[in-house]
């Protein structure tokens, strides 16, 4: 037993009921803040956006319901199934490219290559910049006049046509490649590091067994990797979903608004157009889309804890 | 998955070429832009249309950079982005180390003092990490209205300390799950309080989760547009916000070089953190997406 004469100055010993059931509450009160911010700023502004939306409200917030009359205009909003249209093709494209890009890199960066930090650094960089940044240089680089296009002209393919920029029907794989070279190298990282949580005993015994090496991949280690899959896909969706500066910065949503996402229909309806129950009705639409992909991940991350 | 079994046939050595130069090709693939934009942006104007992207500047130059810093045109004001430059630092540092701090109680929290209902708590404020910010853009003009700080550096301090303590807690939390409890048990039988047993055990192990924390906070809300263009006003805005503005005013002659240039100073702060600790960022990448 220890003494309890060296308790901390000024205070009795810890046997203190105040001083045992303070200390029984302090987690809780350290939480406590967090709580309340993530009540308030999280679940309570969801309600207040859904509030919003179910009223007539445009330059200022009103409080005069309209049912779901927003979410009605909204779909008969052609410039809303445009930004959805957009984000559909955009979220599928992004996803696919990354996943098989990361894939690609991280098997190859995995054949024990010289020089392999090196390129894992250059592969990822572009996650560290901003997408502002992003879409700055690839608005350079995909200028008509001064970008690839001209550059492969000069080298005398005077017909080679690359401007997709400006091009109202090819604008949205212009925020497919940004966004690919942004972040396909972090795609590449996550199975970089799911590939070397394999046991190496697996794959030298199907070698053995005489298979090929991309064998041994697609049937031993792919399966291996079913998990990462998953959790990229629900990053990346995730990305897709709130993407917002690429778009701002590299098209301006333009030509017209050829390449609106969900994202910035919002931020245009509600900061500019003065549409804000239209816009609220738009954000709580992209919630909706953001919690159909985050339930089932969620709730896998869970379960895997628990058994984990 | 290191010494895989191979025979060095001459098949093999073609597929270890193969290999090489898939790899060195996609290497450019992500240097180009940044190769490009660096030269871009030391190019006097008429080389650019007179070159092409790749075309070496002849006369290299540094004005492009002092004019993007200090000169250029950024919507109403021509005063470059320079100014700010040091307002996002004004407002990534505080948020950062509030945001830490408040992660690292809640972790540890959490995970060394449970009591029913923490993993529902958790589970609540994980929540917090994958809404769309769309969904609280209206509400926060508003309270930051109603907390007169609408357009100031405070305002958007305040909202990268709300929306950054989801991810700061669950990467403490995570971190924490892994140290022994028996060293806290110990600690508590001892009679060492909550804060102490913090101060003593928890914190001299930190340092990591503690920097890629950091690292992940200072990336995110340096690079953050959507906060800063919603909730900023001439003075306060951040150099991502400044750095649109200045691509996208059309006065005169478009300065491809100043563009580039600004573009540059705007992402310099986080590539050298990058360079300079890649390794943490990849592992707050990481952090929760794969189980280790």
């Amino acid at each position: 037993m220890k003494n309890p004469s060296k308790a901390r100055v000024g205070h009795p010993a810890p046997r203190a009921s105040t001083l045992g059931g303070l200390q029984a509450w302090l987690p809780r009160l350290v939480l406590a803040p967090s709580v309340a911010i993530s009540l308030f700023f999280v679940y309570g502004f969801m309600l207040w956006t859904f509030i919003l939306s179910l009223t007539s409200s445009r330059m200022l917030p009103s409080y005069d319901f309209v049912g779901f009359g927003q979410y009605a205009r909204l779909m008969q909003n052609d410039r809303w199934w445009v930004a959805s249209t957009n984000l559909m093709i955009f979220g599928s494209l992004f996803v696919v490219i990354c996943l098989v890009i990361g894939v690609l890199l991280a098997m190859l960066l995995d054949q024990k290559i010289r020089q392999e930090g090196a390129l894992r650094t250059i592969y990822l960089y572009p996650m560290a910049l901003s997408f502002i940044v992003t879409g700055v240089v690839w608005k350079w680089l995909l200028n008509p006049s001064l970008g690839i296009q001209a550059m492969v002209r000069s080298w005398g393919f005077e017909s080679f046509r690359f401007d997709w920029l400006v091009d109202s029907d090819m604008v949205i794989y212009t925020l497919v490649i940004a966004a690919v070279w942004q972040a396909s190298g972090f795609v590449m990282a996550l199975f970089l590091a799911g590939l070397r949580g394999i046991d190496d005993s697996i794959i030298k015994a199907a070698q053995l067994d005489g298979a090929s090496l991309p064998r041994v991949y697609w049937r031993v280690v792919m399966p291996c990797l079913r998990p990462v899959v998953f959790s990229a896909v629900m990053i990346l969706a995730h990305i897709a979903i709130k993407s917002f500066d690429l778009v701002v910065a590299l098209t301006g949503g333009g030509p017209g608004y050829a390449s609106d996402l969900p994202a910035t229909f919002m931020y245009a309806h509600a900061f500019n157009r003065a549409q804000i129950g239209l816009g609220s009705a738009s954000a709580m639409l992209m919630l909706g889309g953001v919690l159909a992909i985050l339930i089932p991940y969620l709730y896998s991350e869970l379960r895997s804890r628990r058994h984990g | 998955m290191a010494n895989v079994i191979r025979r060095q046939t001459l098949a093999a050595r073609v597929s270890r070429l193969a290999v090489y130069s898939v790899l060195i090709l996609a290497a450019l693939f992500y240097l180009l832009p940044l190769a490009v934009m660096l030269m871009t942006s030391v190019k006097p104007l008429s080389e650019i249309s007179a070159g092409t992207l790749l075309t070496l500047p002849q006369n290299p130059t540094l004005a492009p950079w002092t004019k993007a810093w200090g000169e250029a045109c950024t919507g109403m004001r021509c005063d470059g982005v320079g100014g700010y430059f040091w307002n996002s630092f004004a407002i990534v540092i505080p948020a950062v180390l509030i945001s830490t701090t408040i992660g690292a109680l809640n972790g540890y929290a959490l995970t060394k003092w449970r009591f029913k209902g923490s993993e529902l708590v958790f589970a609540l404020m994980l929540f917090g990490c994958f809404i769309p910010f769309q969904v609280v853009l209206l509400p926060m003009a508003q309270t930051l209205g109603w907390l007169g700080i609408s357009s100031s550096r405070a305002g958007l301090i305040l909202v990268h300390v709300v929306f950054g303590i989801a991810f700061t807690t669950l990467f403490f939390r995570n971190f924490y799950v892994g140290i022994p409890n028996e060293l806290v048990s110990a600690a508590k039988l001892d009679g060492a309080g909550f804060f102490r047993i913090f101060w003593r055990i928890l914190l001299p192990v930190s340092t990591p989760i503690i920097v890629v924390s950091v690292i992940w906070q200072f990336t995110q809300i340096w690079n953050d547009f959507l906060f800063g263009v919603a909730f900023s006003a001439h003075n306060t805005q951040p150099v991502t916000v400044a750095l649109n503005n200045l691509v996208n005013t059309s006065t005169g002659v478009r300065e491809y070089n100043v563009d580039m240039a600004a573009a540059m100073i705007a992402a310099l702060p986080t590539l050298v953190v990058y360079v300079l600790a890649g390794k943490y960022f990849v592992r707050g990448l990481t952090a929760g997406s794969v189980k280790g």
